[in-house]
C-alpha cells in the first residue's frame, strides 16, 4: 500500500513541476509558433534570481512567509525584464521567418544566455534552502512527504484552472485563440497581434522564470539546470500535443507518474520510462495527445 | 569520476528534443627543453557544474602549487626551484565540452602549444578518451581525479600516469567503515548517478560488502540519471526499506539537492546516509547534514589529513589565497604535481642535473614513491603508472557552538588495506575477497 501511495503522490509532484515548466513552452509554441529553446534560461535565470532574492531575505531574518513572497517576485521580475529584451531586441525581427531559423535564434539565445549566468552569477553553486526546509513536512500512510513538494501540486492545480479560465473566459483570451488559430485573420478583424504576441511572450517567460524560482529552494543552483529542463519539458510538450495547455498538463501527469512508477518498480527503467511513453504516444498520435485540427487554407 | 559538463550534452540534447518535437596526425615524441621553461599543460573544468566543487580547486590548487615550486618555497622534499630548476609556465584549458572535444584540445595542447606534460581531467570518460592519444602522441600525461579503475587496467600504457588512487579504495574503505559502525548489518541500499562513476562506485561497494558481510542483503538499488536534481520518488522508495545505511557516491548539484530533499522527508532518522565524496558539500551545507553521516574524501584528504608541515604548508597557502579550505580536488592536484616534480627531479638528478627528456621522466615515474600533502603516494599498481595511498573515513558532526562542519570518529585505512594488488584488476580482486589485504 505504502508503495502506491509513493507512487501517487511522487508522480504527482514530479508532473506539477513538469507541467509549470512546459506551459510556458506551449503557451509561446500555440500563439507564436516559435520552438523556444531559450525557454530553458528563463527557468535557469528564474532559479538563480530566486535563489539570490531567498538569501536575501532570509540572511535578514524576516518571517518565513514572506520568502515565498520573495520567490514570485524575482520569478516575474527576470521573466518579464528577459521576456521583454528577447522578444523586442531580438524575436520581434524575425516574424514570419521560417520556422527553423527562430529556433536557431532561440538556441543560439540560450547558449549565449548560459554564459551571461555564469558572468553574473559565477560557478559555483547557489543553495537557498529554507523556503523548503521550513515548510516541515507531514505523513501520509507512513511516507513522509514535504509540505512544499504538496504545495507545488496545489499551485500547479490552480495554474491549469487559472490558464483555461483565462484562455476560455476572457477578452485576452479570446483574442489568443483567435490568433493562434489564424494569425492573419485575426489581424484583418483588427486583433493587434504584435500586441498579443509580446504579452503571450513576457507570460511565457514568466512562466518559465517561475519553474525554475520554485525549484530553486529543493536543488542546489548550478549553472546547466536549464539544460535538462529544456529536454523534459520537450518531451512533456511532444506527449500533449504542441501548443496544448490541457496536453501539458496531460503529458505532465503521463511522464509524472510513469516515472515515479519505474523508480519504485523498476528503477534500472526509470529515464527509459519517460522517453518510451513519448515515443509510444508518438506512434499513434504524431501531433500528440491535444493536438488540435488544423484548418485548410485555400 | 566521470562528469559530464552542460556543453558536452548540450548540442546533443538540444537537437534530439527539436528533432523529437518537430518530428594522419604523426605521433610527437617530445623532448623537454634544457634550458627553457617547461610548459605545462592544466586541464580542469572551469565552466559547467563540475567547475565549482572540482575543476576551480584543482585549478586553484594548480596555480598555488606552480606558483610555489617556481619560487622554491614548497617546504621539503619540494625546496628545489621549479622542475629540475626549469621554471613551469602553465597553460590551463577548460575541461568542459564533449569528450571529442577534449581529445581535440589535448592534441592542440600537445601539437599545437608544444607542452612538455599535462596534468588534468575530471571526467572519467575524457580520461579514457585522452589516454590513449597521449599514447600515440608520446605526451607525458598525469590524470588528477578521474577515479576509475580502468584506465590502467584494460591496457598498460607508458606516458599516462595517475598519482590519485582509483575509485575502488572509495568503495572499500566506505564498506570496511559501514561495518565498523553496523558490524551486525541486515540490508543496505544505494542511491548513485547512472553513468560511470555511480555505477563503478554501487557495484565495487555492493562486491567489498559481499566480502566481508557476506549475510547483508541489498533493498533499493536506485540510479537516477545524472543531473537529475529532483529525488522526490527515490526518497519514497528508499523510506520504504528497512536499511540502516544508504551508500551514495552523488556529488556536486546533485549530493546538495539529494542531501536537503531527504533531510526535509526525514530519511536520516530511518537510515545512516553514507556519503563517499561527501566532504566536497559538508562545508556548504553545514548543519543540513545530520550528525552522524558517514563522509569520505576520496582520501585522507581535508579535514581528514594528517597535521604534517607540508600538509599545514598547503592548507596555508591555499586559504590564504582563496579564503576557503582544500577539499580533495585541490589535494588530487597538487599530488600530482608534486608526483611529476618528483619524477623530473629524479630523471635530471640521473642526469648529473641536466633536464631530462620526457622519457627519462617516464621512466622516473614509474613505480616512485614520494609525499603528498596528506599521504604518501606509491605508484605501486598499474605498471608503476598507478598510484596507491591510505583512505580516511569519518562521521560527520556540526559544532552549533562553532557554527562550523567537523568529522569525528576518523579511521584510517592502509593503502594495502583497500587497493588491489599489482596483479589483480580490482573486480577480479573484490570477488575473489580482497585476497591479501592488509588492514594492521
Amino acid at each position: 500500500m505504502i508503495t502506491v501511495i509513493a507512487i501517487v503522490t511522487d508522480g504527482l509532484v514530479y508532473a506539477a513541476w513538469l507541467f509549470v515548466v512546459a506551459i510556458g513552452l506551449t503557451l509561446i509554441f500555440g500563439v507564436m509558433k516559435i520552438l523556444n529553446v531559450a525557454h530553458g534560461a528563463f527557468y535557469a535565470f528564474g532559479a538563480y534570481a530566486a535563489a539570490t532574492a531567498i538569501g536575501l531575505y532570509f540572511d535578514r531574518g524576516w518571517p518565513v512567509a514572506g520568502g515565498y513572497l520573495a520567490i514570485a517576485t524575482a520569478a516575474i521580475a527576470i521573466g518579464l525584464v528577459m521576456g521583454y529584451i528577447l522578444e523586442r531586441v531580438f524575436l520581434r525581427r524575425v516574424y514570419g521567418r521560417d520556422e527553423v531559423v527562430v529556433v536557431l535564434i532561440t538556441y543560439a539565445l540560450f547558449l549565449i544566455l548560459e554564459d551571461v549566468l555564469i558572468l553574473i552569477w559565477g560557478t559555483d553553486g547557489r543553495s537557498a534552502y529554507q523556503p523548503y526546509t521550513e515548510a516541515g513536512s507531514f505523513t501520509v500512510g507512513g511516507l513522509p512527504l514535504s509540505v512544499y513538494d504538496i504545495g507545488l501540486v496545489g499551485f500547479a492545480g490552480l495554474l491549469a484552472i487559472a490558464a483555461s479560465y483565462t484562455i476560455k473566459k476572457t477578452t485576452f483570451g479570446r483574442l489568443l485563440t483567435a490568433v493562434i488559430y489564424d494569425r492573419e485573420t485575426a489581424a484583418a478583424f483588427g486583433v493587434d497581434v504584435s500586441r498579443v504576441y509580446t504579452v503571450t511572450f513576457l507570460v511565457g517567460a514568466v512562466l518559465g522564470a517561475l519553474g525554475g524560482a520554485l525549484t530553486a529552494p529543493k536543488i542546489s543552483v548550478t549553472p546547466g539546470l536549464g539544460v535538462e529542463v529544456i529536454v523534459l519539458a520537450f518531451a512533456v510538450v511532444a506527449i500533449g500535443g504542441m501548443g496544448s495547455m490541457e496536453g501539458a498538463l496531460v503529458g505532465a501527469l503521463i511522464v509524472g507518474l510513469f516515472r515515479a512508477g519505474a523508480v519504485h518498480l523498476i528503477p534500472q527503467l526509470e529515464l527509459f520510462s519517460i522517453y518510451a511513453v513519448m515515443a509510444l504516444v508518438l506512434v499513434f498520435r504524431p501531433q500528440g495527445l491535444f493536438s488540435r485540427a488544423q484548418p485548410r487554407k485555400i | 569520476m566521470q562528469r559530464t559538463s552542460v556543453r558536452a550534452c548540450l548540442a546533443r540534447k538540444v537537437s534530439a528534443a527539436l528533432l523529437l518535437t518537430a518530428l594522419p596526425v604523426a605521433a610527437v615524441a617530445q623532448t623537454a627543453p634544457t634550458a627553457e621553461p617547461v610548459k605545462l599543460g592544466i586541464v580542469s573544468f572551469l565552466t559547467g557544474p563540475a567547475a565549482g566543487p572540482f575543476g576551480i580547486p584543482g585549478r586553484n590548487s594548480a596555480e598555488i602549487m606552480i606558483e610555489m615550486l617556481n619560487a622554491g618555497k614548497v617546504p621539503a622534499p619540494y625546496a628545489t626551484p621549479g622542475l629540475a630548476g626549469a621554471k613551469i609556465v602553465p597553460k590551463y584549458v577548460d575541461e568542459a565540452g564533449s569528450t571529442a572535444n577534449q581529445v581535440t584540445e589535448f592534441r592542440n595542447l600537445v601539437q599545437r602549444d608544444g607542452v612538455n606534460a599535462t596534468v588534468g581531467y575530471v571526467s572519467s570518460g575524457n580520461c579514457l578518451a585522452v589516454a590513449p592519444v597521449a599514447e600515440e602522441l608520446k605526451a607525458l600525461t598525469v590524470f588528477f581525479d578521474c577515479g576509475t579503475p580502468r584506465i590502467f587496467e584494460e591496457k598498460p600504457l607508458k606516458y599516462v600516469f595517475r598519482a590519485t588512487p582509483h575509485a575502488t579504495m572509495d568503495s572499500v574503505g566506505a564498506a570496511r567503515y559501514v561495518l565498523k559502525k553496523f558490524p551486525d548489518l541486515a540490508s543496505y541500499s544505494g542511491i548513485n548517478q547512472n553513468y560511470a562513476w555511480g555505477q563503478d562506485s554501487w557495484r565495487d561497494f555492493v562486491a567489498a560488502m559481499k566480502a566481508l558481510a557476506p549475510k547483508a542483503t541489498v533493498d533499493k538499488e536506485l540510479l537516477p540519471k545524472l543531473f537529475a536534481g529532483e529525488f522526490g520518488a527515490e526518497i519514497s522508495a528508499l523510506l520504504t526499506t528497512n536499511s540502516k545505511i544508504v551508500h551514495s557516491s552523488f556529488w556536486n548539484g546533485d549530493l546538495e539537492s539529494f542531501i536537503v530533499q531527504n533531510g526535509a522527508r526525514g530519511l536520516p532518522a530511518r537510515s545512516t546516509m553514507v556519503y563517499t565524496a561527501g566532504e566536497t558539500a559538508m562545508f556548504r551545507l553545514g548543519g543540513k547534514i545530520p550528525d552522524g553521516t558517514i563522509i569520505g574524501a576520496r582520501g585522507p584528504h581535508g579535514v581528514m589529513a594528517p597535521d604534517t608541515p607540508l600538509n599545514k604548508w598547503f592548507r596555508g597557502v591555499y586559504e590564504d589565497r582563496f579564503a576557503t579550505a582544500p577539499t580533495y580536488p585541490a589535494y588530487h592536484m597538487a599530488q600530482s604535481i608534486l608526483g611529476l616534480k618528483s619524477a623530473w627531479d629524479k630523471a635530471a638528478a640521473a642526469k648529473g642535473g641536466q633536464q631530462p627528456a620526457i622519457d627519462d621522466v617516464v621512466k622516473a615515474f614509474e613505480g616512485i614513491e614520494f609525499e603528498g600533502p596528506s599521504a604518501k603516494i606509491r605508484m605501486a599498481i598499474g605498471n608503476g603508472h598507478q598510484g596507491i595511498a591510505d583512505i580516511a573515513y569519518g562521521s560527520f558532526r556540526f559544532n552549533k557552538a562553532e557554527g562550523k562542519a567537523e568529522i569525528v570518529d576518523v579511521v584510517r585505512y592502509p593503502a594495502e588495506c583497500v587497493n588491489p594488488p599489482a596483479n589483480m584488476t580490482s573486480t577480479a580482486w573484490l570477488e575473489a575477497g580482497m585476497p591479501g589485504a592488509k588492514c594492521n
